[in-house]
């Protein structure tokens, strides 16, 4: 049924949906909506057979989750940003127990300085923890996601990270299909769990694993996210055919065919990004843009069959790994590694804290790639004057006080200059 | 279920993993020997016995009672029980009142008329037993479960000796010992009464014996030279408490000075003061701590009114009165004359100074030896005369019932070796459990129940039994007082407080068993056992 | 006597006699006896794990999860938190447990235990759920989600064997760690050696005031009170905590077969106060059967040891019996048991 929702009413509905059994609720901005969404139908006695349970942070709310999924539940739960980091050792433990979990991460930047606006610092945090992440481009996508997502946990007993902009997608109102209760229901069996806490058949999950096995315990869950490679367009393709629509899938490449310029980019970005290519192939240039949806695990494999016959590849990304870059610019080198002719890689940070990406810088960054190549990381839309400015203070003061208000302070006294 | 590799694990899995490996000390089941048992002249297992009463199973603890001891009923009202004087429990509250639950067995066992087992075989030799006391009784009894014929010849008209002719009825009444006499004779033990041995070779000539047990008791009384004047009353305690048995009763008058410090003169003062004495007067030369008497019995006497006079001597008998001489103890405790002088009026003087044995029997056996006018028995209670054994008050030894059925049982056993051409070779007894073995945190607070005591009003008039039984409830609670030092009860500690699961339960009356492996020698079982069943060794690595 | 006055008699009997304090008994019925008396007690903990010689915490978990089987039927499931318990129970590849059992992490078993229970309510289960830390897991890393698991009252039974500090991962002090004890960070050097006076927490009093159904301390010295607490714990719903004070010989500096006797001490001393609370209020304590000195139980440890040296005792030995009369004032521990 379509509907003109805010983002996080959408996926609140998608979660219902799907039956979910516990759903464990801690407020933080930008995912609050999503659980005070699932909340209400509970409440309300729309969603039938679910614990709602009010936790007293997020490392409880993951751990009620793990609790409730080890015990054969259908769990999930929501966070953002600090919260992710809190319960931190949690996933960890969700992705190292197997357990299919599914979890909304409202994408939001990581303090200090706090900041409760959009980039993915918090989803790069956790990438290594052994959970999938998937990253939705648009409020359609986040509700199909969910839906997949809970399919593919539950087939690789692997907990997954649906990633959603916070605010951009969380807050938009857009119009979406929220699909039917008997579409979901022929897509998502019910959670069928390959290991459960039974007392009548009793197991000890969770032991201490010395160095005789650590390396095979690891190796296996690699070789499960590689599995996952396969089910994942699997899974794209069983929801096409239910639903009547594309939806998921590793990554979807738009109008690289013939392109010698191709754009990496997750999330939200990719719609200005396509709008960019549109322009820019109406003006005759050979660019085109992949959108990565499943960033863990990361098709090594489907990227580079997209990128070898570009010249230049422009990865954008809302992260930054302070001391290196970006960390899907080194991933998506890593994807290219070892190819005859492979094609510059051109990585630019952007939109961290949420500062918006606009058509007009991408136009710029996209014909300096080609053009005016640059070194390592680049900052799109980074104030130079107030950087510069501050390195030089703080070369000079002993006691320069905290950046981040130093720049607030410059940045009010450039207020009233005109603006470049 | 389908598991994750390595995370996931098959429960009970780590009983492969043997922690038995890391023990330096194992522990172990022992027996320990009881103090109650280790001090019974009798030899009886109490311990042994008291479980089964603890269990309510008051035949099967007669049994096992019986098995050391003929006598219960007797012995539950006549024994000075050091038993309990060892008793461990003392340490917690008071000793278990083994004695009162003795007799509850005895008396139940007279009451249901319990029999004893005949043996199974007979050996078709032939013991003569000379004196049907305690000492007699108990050799007789044990010859014939042990299959042997046995005869005893006893100089008086009744069985008991010392037992009948010297204590007190209200201290054991006639019926109670007549009944555990007539059990012994069931057994096919013959008993000849006014049947004096005097040459003891031609008896065992004429009778065919194989063996002989000599218990004819130390009857003759100790006089003392007292110098007296005419119609003066001295008797002896022999005397005295023999004719009670009799027709007449002696002519004791209304004071009656009983001169000694033992449980005889005691006995003696407590009968005048039932055959209507309005004074009985105990003169003793020391002090009461150094009284040889039972405290107890001192304590009962005093109740009934006996009076005493310590520190004194009797130094001239007259008609009428006595003069006694006060003492001092001097450094060494020993009472010393200090020439003050008192009178007291007494129409009687009983002397309560000791007995003699009559050895008459013994003339012309050869080998026999003699020492302080008793026989002289070696470890195996056989005199220097081949096959001739003797016991009770004629050998010496301290003169009590108790210590008289414990010689009757160990000549017994040593007379059967001796029949069968073999050496007896008694068992090896554990090591004493002592309080220090036990945990006594496990045993809970629990005064010993005493024994109801006939009303003083009633006592100074009849001989009616002074200290009663205990009914049912009280025995069992008494027998459930034992601390089973020494000897595991199954109280389960050491199953649970084993923080390895390494002790096996192996059901009841079964007992436990160590799992060494996995038993890691942490020693908390033995620490934990209430009553010192398990000891802790040194593992040989 | 006929039979019923004889069982009455043997009833009262008992309270005297040897079973009193024993863990069994061949005189009572089976009834009357301990589960660990059962010759078929599930030995949830079994043998072949790896704890040290004499281990408290192996004793406990045993004690309440057998209890807590026999309550349920066996229909349980256990969460435990990272600690000794976990580590030398289920050390690849090898377990000694012996029902549904879940290692997450260090300071979330409560939470853990919450989902495992909400799962069981969604489910329609009967399944009952406790969770199991030592005290660091507990009073420490563990407290937020502890708390959080009391305050929403779910179905969770919390035990906590309080050893007294971090002894998996060598002696240091937590938050249950008593005064003046030496720990690995709390060493017995300076003008204050040990753990510092008016320092640290005693969380069941914590637990009382979240006001939830059941609250109470036990010791594995006392093995029929903890079976007692642990069985009538699994007769109530919501949440419920019990604290097992459980000797550690290795972090204690005792020998490994005084286990039971310094717990039974440090209750005999008042420095461990037996009690149960119900819905915020202090029902019952367990009173003292020999009191002693706290001085007797502090000599048995080399945790101690610093109170004791050149024959003198430290003035902190009276600091901590003020602390033993103030509990026994406190929470009425001297007195008649059998109200």
């Amino acid at each position: 049924m379509l509907k003109q929702v805010e983002g996080s009413h959408a996926v609140a509905e998608a979660i219902a949906l799907c039956r979910p059994e516990v759903i464990c609720a801690y407020p933080i901005t930008p995912q609050t909506h999503i659980v005070e969404g699932v909340g209400e139908l509970v409440k309300s006695g729309a969603l039938q057979n679910c614990e709602f349970i009010n936790v007293e942070s997020e490392f409880a709310a993951l751990s009620v989750a793990i609790g409730a999924s080890a015990a054969g539940a259908r769990a999930y739960t929501a966070t953002a940003s600090q919260g992710l980091l809190f319960m931190a050792e949690a996933v960890y433990n969700a992705a190292g127990l197997g357990l299919p979990i599914v979890m909304t991460l409202g994408n939001r930047a990581i303090g200090a300085p706090i900041n409760i606006w959009n980039d993915h610092s918090d989803a790069m945090s956790m990438r290594d923890a052994g959970w999938m992440q998937l990253f939705a481009e648009n409020n359609q996508e986040a509700v199909d996601l969910h839906i997949i997502a809970f399919r593919l946990a539950e087939e690789l007993s692997m907990p997954v990270m649906v990633c959603v902009d916070g605010f951009i997608l969380t807050h938009a109102f857009e119009r979406v299909d929220i699909p039917e209760q008997a579409q979901v229901d022929a897509f998502l069996p019910p959670y069928d769990p390959v290991q459960v806490l039974d007392p009548d058949n009793p197991a000890s999950i969770g032991a201490m694993v010395g160095p005789e096995a650590f390396t095979e315990v690891r190796f296996l869950a690699h070789y499960k996210q590689r599995q996952a490679l396969r089910l994942i367009p699997a899974l794209s393709d069983d929801f096409a055919k239910i639903f009547g629509r594309a939806s998921g899938g590793l990554l979807r490449a738009y109008r690289t065919e013939d392109a010698e310029t191709i754009v990496v980019a997750m999330g939200s970005v990719v719609g200005t990004i396509k709008d960019v290519v549109d322009e820019l192939r109406d003006e005759g240039q050979k660019i085109g843009v992949v959108t990565l949806v499943s960033y863990r695990p990361f098709p090594v494999e489907a990227l580079r069959d997209i990128l070898k016959t570009a010249k230049h590849v422009v990865v954008i990304e809302k992260s930054v790994s302070v001391g290196l870059g970006g960390p899907l610019a080194d991933n998506t080198d890593g994807a290219l590694r070892n190819l005859d002719n492979r094609p510059l890689l051109h990585s630019a940070i952007a939109g961290l804290g949420g500062r918006p990406i606009t058509r007009a810088s991408l136009k710029r960054l996209f014909h300096d790639a080609v053009h005016a190549p640059w070194e390592g990381p680049f900052f799109l839309d980074l104030n130079e004057r107030v950087v510069g400015r501050e390195i030089h203070r703080v070369r000079k003061v002993r006691r320069s006080g905290a950046t981040a208000e130093n720049i607030l302070r410059q940045l009010a006294l450039a207020s009233h200059l005109p603006q470049e | 279920m389908d598991h994750d590799f390595a995370i996931t694990l098959d429960v009970g899995t780590s009983l492969a993993n043997h922690t038995g490996a890391w023990r330096t000390f194992r522990p172990e089941y022992v027996h320990r020997l009881p103090p109650c048992n280790a001090a019974c002249p009798a030899g009886e297992d109490i311990q042994g016995w008291l479980s089964f009463a603890e269990a309510g199973d008051y035949e099967a603890a007669w049994r096992a009672l019986t098995k050391n001891n003929p006598l219960p009923a007797v012995m539950g009202r006549v024994c000075y029980h050091p038993c309990e004087t060892a008793c461990n429990r003392a340490q917690i509250d008071a000793a278990v009142g083994v004695n009162a639950v003795e007799r509850f067995l005895g008396d139940m066992a007279i009451a249901k008329g319990w029999a004893f087992e005949p043996p199974a075989q007979k050996s078709g030799k032939k013991v003569l037993v000379v004196g049907a006391g305690p000492a007699g009784l108990s050799a007789a009894y044990h010859l014939a479960v042990l299959g042997h014929d046995v005869n005893i010849r006893e100089a008086g008209p009744a069985p008991g000796g010392m037992m009948r002719f010297g204590i007190p009825k209200y201290r054991l009444p006639r019926d109670v010992l007549d009944a555990e006499v007539a059990r012994i004779a069931a057994l096919g033990v013959r008993i000849d009464y006014n049947s004096k041995v005097s040459d003891l070779q031609a008896t065992i000539k004429e009778g065919g014996f194989d063996a002989a047990f000599l218990a004819v008791g130390a009857h003759i009384a100790k006089r003392a030279y007292i110098p007296a004047g005419e119609a003066t009353k001295i008797l002896d305690a022999v005397q005295v408490l023999a004719s009670m048995e009799g027709a007449e009763q002696p002519l004791l008058g209304r004071r009656v000075v009983v001169y000694g410090g033992g449980n005889t003169a005691l006995d003696v003062a407590r009968t005048a003061k039932r055959l209507g004495a309005e004074e009985a007067i105990i003169v003793y030369r020391r002090t009461r701590e150094k009284m040889p008497a039972h405290d107890f019995e001192l304590e009962e006497a005093l109740e009934e009114g006996v009076m005493m006079k310590w520190l004194s001597t009797i130094k001239h008998v007259d008609a009428g009165a006595i003069t006694v001489e006060k003492m001092k103890l001097d450094e060494t405790g020993f009472p010393q004359p200090t020439g003050e002088f008192e009178t007291l009026e007494a129409d009687s003087v009983v002397l309560a100074l000791g007995q003699d044995v009559d050895l008459s029997l013994l003339d012309g056996v050869p080998g026999l030896e003699f020492a302080d006018g008793l026989v002289k028995v070696g470890p195996d209670m056989m005199t220097g005369a081949t096959g001739i054994f003797a016991g009770g008050d004629m050998a010496p030894s301290e003169r009590t019932v108790t210590v008289a059925v414990g010689h009757g049982k160990k000549a017994a056993r040593h007379i059967d070796a001796f029949l069968r051409g073999a050496a007896y070779a008694p068992p090896p007894k554990h090591e004493l459990a002592g309080f220090e073995h036990l945990n006594a945190w496990y045993y809970g607070e629990a005064p010993q129940t005493l024994r109801p005591t006939l009303e003083i009003a009633r006592r100074s008039s009849t001989f009616e039994e002074v200290v009663q039984g205990l009914d049912e409830s009280n025995a069992l609670y008494e027998a459930r007082r034992c601390l089973s030092c020494g000897n595991c009860f199954e109280c389960d500690n050491c199953y649970g407080v084993c923080p390895d699961n390494a002790v096996i339960k192996l059901g009841a009356g079964q007992g436990f068993r160590f799992n060494y492996d996995f038993c890691k020698g942490c020693g908390v079982c033995e620490a934990e056992c209430p009553c010192g069943a398990i000891a802790m060794a040194p593992e040989e690595i | 006597m006929d039979d019923s006055t004889l069982a009455q008699q043997q009833q009262k009997l008992k309270y005297y006699q040897k079973g009193t304090f024993t863990v069994g008994n061949r005189l009572v019925s089976d009834a009357e006896r301990s589960v660990q008396a059962s010759a078929e007690r599930s030995n949830a903990l079994t043998s072949g794990h790896r704890a040290c010689q004499g281990c408290g915490e192996a004793l406990g978990a045993r004690y309440a999860i057998d209890a807590a089987m026999r309550a349920t039927g066996n229909d349980l499931i256990a969460v435990n938190a990272t600690g000794c318990l976990e580590v030398f129970t289920t050390p690849y590849p090898e377990t000694s447990w012996q029902l549904p059992w879940l290692h997450s992490l260090f300071g979330n078993a409560a939470a853990v235990a919450t989902g495992v229970a909400a799962a069981q309510r969604v489910k329609g289960k009967a399944t009952r759920v406790i969770a199991q830390g030592g005290d660091g897991g507990t009073t420490d890393i563990g407290f937020q989600c502890l708390s959080g698991m009391f305050e929403r009252n779910d179905d969770v039974l919390y035990i906590c064997y309080d050893n007294e500090g971090y002894m998996n991962t060598g002696v240091q002090r937590s938050s249950a760690t008593p005064p003046a004890a030496r720990t690995a960070t709390t060493p017995a050097l300076g003008p204050e050696p040990g753990n510092v006076f008016g320092t640290g927490k005693f969380v069941p009093k914590i637990a009382v005031a979240h006001g939830i159904p059941y609250v109470a301390t036990a010791t594995v010295a006392d093995l029929r009170d903890l079976e007692a607490k642990v069985i009538k714990a699994m007769g109530i719903r919501g949440a419920r905590y019990i604290q097992i004070n459980v000797p550690c010989p290795l972090g204690w500096g005792a020998p490994s077969y005084d286990t039971i006797k310094l717990a039974r001490l440090a209750v005999e001393c008042g420095l461990y106060p037996i009690f149960e609370a119900e819905h915020g209020r202090i029902t019952q304590s367990r009173k003292i059967r020999r009191r002693i000195p706290v001085r007797d139980y502090l000599i048995l440890q080399k945790r101690y040891a610093h109170l004791f040296r050149n024959g003198v005792d430290d003035p902190r030995v009276a600091r901590l019996q003020a602390i033993c009369d103030a509990h026994i004032e406190d929470y009425g521990l001297l007195g008649d048991d059998e109200a």
